[in-house]
């Protein structure tokens, strides 16, 4: 990809080593395989895919909390995952977080002001005071006030916490920022809040967001673009309006189908095509070929052999399925399938 | 936070006056007569008298009370039936050296036990957390004078490095105190360390899955600050409430683990008390039990209050 990428995943595995009885290293569990993404600055890159598909895997890699186990990370000039979890300060302060569930993201026995400006205690040599005042600006960043700053996280909303944790990832002016499902844990009017908010900071910092989400909806709304995780692989990526209007991998067309749709009359026909569809068991660990092949409709014989390559998709970006090796052929067969509503 | 010590301190009164008042009439509910226990069976009915006399037991109940309870305000808990010395006196001379092995077993138990459930709980499943898993459950079994009696063996009549008995006041020589309480303390806080151990280990794998600790790692705060500041203050929470539990019973076992170290603290007071049913001395040893008992408790609602933002009167 682009060379003026802030932050380039290339071939990442993540694999976690399952302790078993005699300490020594059980069958691995591979949550992430050959991984490629990039984002660059400013820019907002969607993950989505189901629980389990490996999208938090990778939030967690590249915050520095999961050794990367093969292929590189790169961020600017360095090597995050030759780093392992070890980074240097310079790095931690270009690179922040904000989580689910600010019920648990918020460290209980500290005040606003403390939580807020913990990592400028941590990575700049400012005074207390100018701590203070750094405090106040985030708060009004996120639409909170200098009363707040010596309260609690339990005298919060679910939506003012999450204020008060973007408000913390935004105190180092970072260039990146990982929103692992920063919305999901929220009431839906709360939800647009929280989003307006983050488009806003974005736009003014010119911050790059990794979101990881699983309603696509959502993340369209929001990201320039989308990848799509299936079982540790990245099986679609492009462009939001592409993957979203008109998505390649059968896997995010199954995703699309999984929003209700408002009339019922077209539910019910959605469900019963979905219901014809075989229901097979999706082996955890696909030693090779396609890990959407027992749940495809598209299945083909090379799908059980090998492992298909990204290829490129008309309209941008890429699909890792084989329906789009080269001939327009298949590509017409695809859009018969039809796009979501 | 002190309007709470103030509200804690101004409950105490009520509470030691129907202490006062069920040990009173409990003791009085007993059997057997003091008057019997001093003068023996050979004294004749005019002795009963005289003594009974002596000793007020020939009033009623109630006004025995009152009498008490007015000189007991002014901090005069009345002489001891037996050898008429003052048992507020007798209850301040002993007082220091059981608070002094209470104390130390207290920090002995609590230093142990945070480091071997921190320990423990960083790596689950580890050598150092089964370890810690198998220690605690044995530290918990074994009888605190049964451990007594092992470390007297080993470190004093074997090594000879502590004393085996006896206690030298911290006024006295500082570094004897230390090796005479050394030994009792040990053998006091063992299951105390182990009980909080176990908790401190449950309370912290909890606390270190929060978001809050990704949050911090994330962040790049040393492992240390994410460890020290963010887990451990958080899981301290629990902890606490099991802490004020233990000192109770620590100060119940100092009781016993006197008996073994032949250290003349509350607790060998306490026992000859009971056997001679020295009313005045029963009734005073358990108001300053139960005097220490609120204050443990108090002082740990206090850190409770600190740690734990929720819990704070606002």
């Amino acid at each position: 990809m682009s060379d003026d990428a802030l932050l380039e995943i290339r071939d990442l595995d993540v694999t976690y080593w399952g302790r078993s009885l005699l300490g020594l290293k059980g069958k691995g569990f591979h949550a992430v395989k050959s991984a490629n993404l990039s984002i660059r600055p400013g820019e907002t890159l969607g993950l989505v895919g189901e629980s389990g598909s490996g999208k938090s895997s990778i939030a967690n890699t590249v915050l520095g909390l999961v050794p990367a186990t093969a292929g590189s990370i790169r961020f600017g000039d360095v090597d995050l995952a030759s780093m392992r979890t070890r980074y240097p300060s310079a790095v931690r302060k270009e690179i922040q977080a904000v989580f689910q569930d600010p019920y648990s993201s918020l460290n209980p026995s500290m005040t606003v002001e403390d939580i807020v400006t913990e990592a400028l205690r941590v990575h700049t040599a400012m005074t207390r005071d100018e701590r203070r005042g750094r405090a106040l600006e985030l708060l009004k960043l996120v639409s909170l006030s200098e009363e707040h700053l010596e309260r609690h996280p339990h005298q919060f909303s679910g939506g003012q916490r999450q204020r008060i944790a973007i408000a913390s990832a935004l105190a180092l002016t970072p260039k990146l920022i990982v929103l692992d499902e920063p919305v999901s844990a929220l009431d839906v009017s709360t939800q647009n809040q929280i989003i307006n908010l983050l488009y806003e900071r974005r736009d003014a910092l010119g911050i790059a967001y990794l979101l990881i989400a699983h309603d696509l909806a959502l993340v369209h709304h929001i990201s320039d673009r989308i990848a799509v995780m299936y079982l540790g692989h990245i099986v679609e990526e492009g462009p939001s309006d592409r993957v979203y209007r008109s998505p390649a991998h059968p896997y995010t067309k199954a995703l699309l189908d999984a929003v209700p749709l408002l009339d019922p009359d077209a539910q019910r026909r959605r469900r019963a095509t979905r219901k014809a569809l075989p229901a097979r068991e999706t082996p955890r660990v696909a030693s090779q070929g396609c890990p959407y092949r027992n749940r495809c409709p598209h299945v083909m014989p090379r799908c059980e052999a090998e492992m298909p390559p990204d290829y490129p998709v008309d309209g941008g970006g890429t699909a890792a399925c084989f329906l789009f090796d080269g001939s327009t052929a298949t590509t017409e067969r695809t859009s018969d399938l039809g796009a979501p509503a | 936070m002190l309007r709470l010590v103030f509200r804690r301190l101004l409950a105490l009164a009520p509470l030691l006056f129907i202490v006062s008042v069920l040990t009173f009439s409990f003791t009085s509910l007993l059997p057997s007569d003091p008057v019997d226990l001093i003068i023996g069976d050979t004294g004749t009915q005019e002795q009963h008298e005289m003594v009974r006399e002596r000793l007020g037991l020939n009033q009623p109940i109630v006004v025995r009370y009152v009498q008490w309870l007015g000189r007991a305000v002014r901090g005069d808990l009345g002489n001891s039936f037996f050898n008429s010395v003052s048992v507020t006196g007798a209850v301040m001379q002993r007082l220091p050296v059981t608070l002094s092995l209470t104390a130390v077993s207290a920090l002995i138990a609590i230093i142990v036990g945070i480091a071997a459930g921190v320990a423990a709980a960083l790596r689950p499943r580890s050598w150092i957390d089964r370890l810690a898993t198998v220690g605690a459950t044995i530290g918990q079994a074994i009888p605190n004078f049964w451990f007594g009696l092992l470390l007297v063996a080993i470190f004093a009549v074997n090594l000879r490095w502590f004393p085996a008995t006896g206690f030298t006041p911290i006024s006295v020589s500082p570094w004897d105190w230390l090796r005479s309480v050394t030994l009792p303390a040990v053998a006091l806080g063992l299951s105390s360390s182990a009980a909080i151990a176990r908790q401190v280990r449950s309370a912290m794998v909890g606390v270190l899955q929060q978001d809050y600790i990704r949050a911090a790692r994330a962040q790049g705060l040393s492992a240390r600050r994410v460890i020290l500041k963010h887990a451990l203050t958080n899981a301290m929470v629990p902890v606490v409430a099991v802490l004020s539990f233990q000192i109770t019973v620590l100060l119940g076992g100092a009781l016993i683990v006197e008996q073994v170290f032949a250290i003349n603290g509350l607790g060998t007071l306490a026992i000859t008390a009971v056997r001679q049913q020295d009313i005045p001395m029963i009734q005073g040893l358990v108001l300053v039990m139960v005097g220490l008992v609120v204050i443990v408790q108090l002082a740990t609602d206090v850190i409770y209050g600190f740690l734990n933002p929720k819990a704070r009167p606002s």
